[in-house]
């Protein structure tokens, strides 16, 4: 199959882009997305052009690197799956796709469809872990977590950090990635002692890098490759919340 | 430490020195005005009852508790307290859409909405809507200003007198159904502000849609009743 690409092009964060059309041809069905950038890349190096920057590192689905708006769409138009798993057989023959960069002040472009999530990486160092030592893996069942928190923790710790929900936001919010790691260890023993605190912090940090709030708007979880749900956005209210009046409590 | 330190460190600076606190703002004040407005389509319901009812009903709320705050001093309390929501339910919103713009300040070229509807693209400018209801409303059948017969006291022919011209009806139908969308969403969103909308969350979107379509149909069950002549 034969697809048209409208792709993002941009040199650097100052420069100003432009959507670029691309022709790619010998398109099989069974292809990933990222393997048509490849096969583009291929024939604009050939032709000595700049090839177009994405990331990526697994392209299986676990890291979070790859991640670009697909016909407006963050990570493509089939659900709970990042770009690198989409396949081709997902769109028609012929069919025009345009492909832009997540889009957000947070995120600024790096060149093309790369952009910087350093921000992630700020709202994390603000509280997302524990302090304890932790020395090596405790064995299995060394501390009893009941079987539903358990559950909810591992959901919640699903979220590779790839940014789709800040760029599907119509708000610019990162209030669903925030939410995920403040619920993965707000329902485990092991983040009970600093729970309060981690909250505050890191929605302090998330609304410092330049996120927007939350409207509920359900556009995050949506488009979200791991099909994390909207209650953990509801552990993240309820434990602000929380965490502010004890504060005064204190 | 500077006064704004010293009120970020208070509970309620903190709370709206966060964009999740701001929320939570907007959830209360949003729960107590949905609450007025429920009591409102309520008693309006006694419109059926005939001139008597309704009229005599304003009267008994003025003369509340009017030993110990006067004649009208318990609807002052509710009117000022009901301003005091709308503002702070409004500079939230204005500054919580302002920071979303800035949060994205280069816009998609091409863009999909895969999960929200109408209700929820519609809540800012649905807002400034039903702010505008109400100031003409104010104006309408509060001071009687606008209001086609405008006596002070005859709620009820004042009420007819409105809904006897079609274009009273038809801004009256647009901002009601506007409200209806705001509660749609409002009353959900509301709930998941405050932490309280947890695996339930099918539920708690039925509540909300139910609780949109009672106060829409409450409220224009009377222009209704009076434009088609049945009541
Ligand atoms: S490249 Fe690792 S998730 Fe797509």
């Amino acid at each position: 199959m034969k697809v048209n690409l409208r792709i993002w092009r941009q040199a650097d964060a100052d420069q100003r882009g432009e959507l670029c059309s691309y022709e790619v041809g010998g398109v099989s069905e069974d292809m990933s997305f990222l393997e048509v950038l490849d096969t583009l890349n291929a024939s604009l190096v050939a032709r000595g052009d700049d090839p177009v920057a994405f990331d990526h590192d697994c392209r299986e689905g676990i890291c979070g690197a790859c991640g670009m708006m697909i016909n407006g769409v963050a990570h493509g138009p089939r659900r709970a799956t990042t770009a690198c798993q989409l396949h081709m057989r997902e769109f028609r023959d012929g069919a025009t796709i345009t492909v832009e960069p997540w889009r957000a002040k947070a995120f600024p472009v790096v060149k093309d469809l790369v952009v910087d999530r350093s921000a992630f990486d700020t709202i994390i160092q603000a509280g997302g872990y524990v302090t304890a030592p932790t020395g090596s893996a405790p064995d299995a069942n060394a501390v009893p977590v009941p079987k539903h928190d358990a559950d909810d923790a591992f959901t919640a710790a699903a979220c590779i950090g790839c940014g789709a929900c800040v760029a599907a936001c119509p708000n610019g919010s990162a209030t669903l990635f925030t939410a995920a790691k403040v619920a993965h260890l707000a329902k485990l023993p092991q983040g009970q002692p600093e729970r309060y605190s981690r909250v505050v912090d890191m929605v302090a940090e998330h609304d410092a890098q330049g996120f927007g709030g939350c409207t509920n708007t359900g556009e995050c979880t949506a488009v979200c490759p791991k099909g994390i749900g909207f209650d953990v956005i509801g552990v993240l209210n309820r434990d602000l919340l929380t965490a502010t009046l004890k504060r005064q409590a204190r | 430490m500077s006064i704004v330190d010293r009120w970020h460190a208070t509970r309620a600076g903190a709370l709206w020195h966060s964009s999740i606190g701001k929320k939570a703002v907007m959830a209360i004040t949003g729960a107590a005005l949905l609450l007025y407005v429920v009591v409102h389509m309520l008693s309006n319901l006694k419109f059926f009852l005939g001139p008597e009812s309704l009229d005599g009903y304003g009267h008994w709320l003025r003369s509340i508790a009017a030993g110990a705050l006067g004649y009208e001093g318990f609807v002052w309390m509710v009117r000022v307290g009901l301003l005091a929501c709308v503002i702070l339910h409004g500079v939230a919103a204005v500054q919580l859409a302002r920071r979303a713009r800035r949060a994205r300040p280069d816009r998609y070229r091409t863009r999909t909405r895969v999960a929200d509807g109408y209700a929820v693209r519609t809540m800012r400018w649905g807002g400034v809507i039903l702010a505008l209801f109400i100031v003409y409303h104010i104006l309408d059948l509060t001071t009687g200003t606008l209001n086609p017969h405008g006596v002070h006291g005859e709620i009820h022919a004042n009420v007819r007198a409105d809904f006897d011209r079609w274009y009273v009806v038809l801004a009256y139908t647009v901002s009601v159904v506007a409200l209806g969308f705001h509660i749609r969403h409002g009353l959900w969103s509301a709930l998941q502000s405050l932490g309280a909308a947890g695996r339930e969350q099918r539920t708690l979107r039925r509540i909300a849609l139910g609780g949109a379509v009672f106060v829409c149909a409450g409220f224009l069950s009377i222009p209704f009743a009076v434009i088609t002549g049945l009541s």
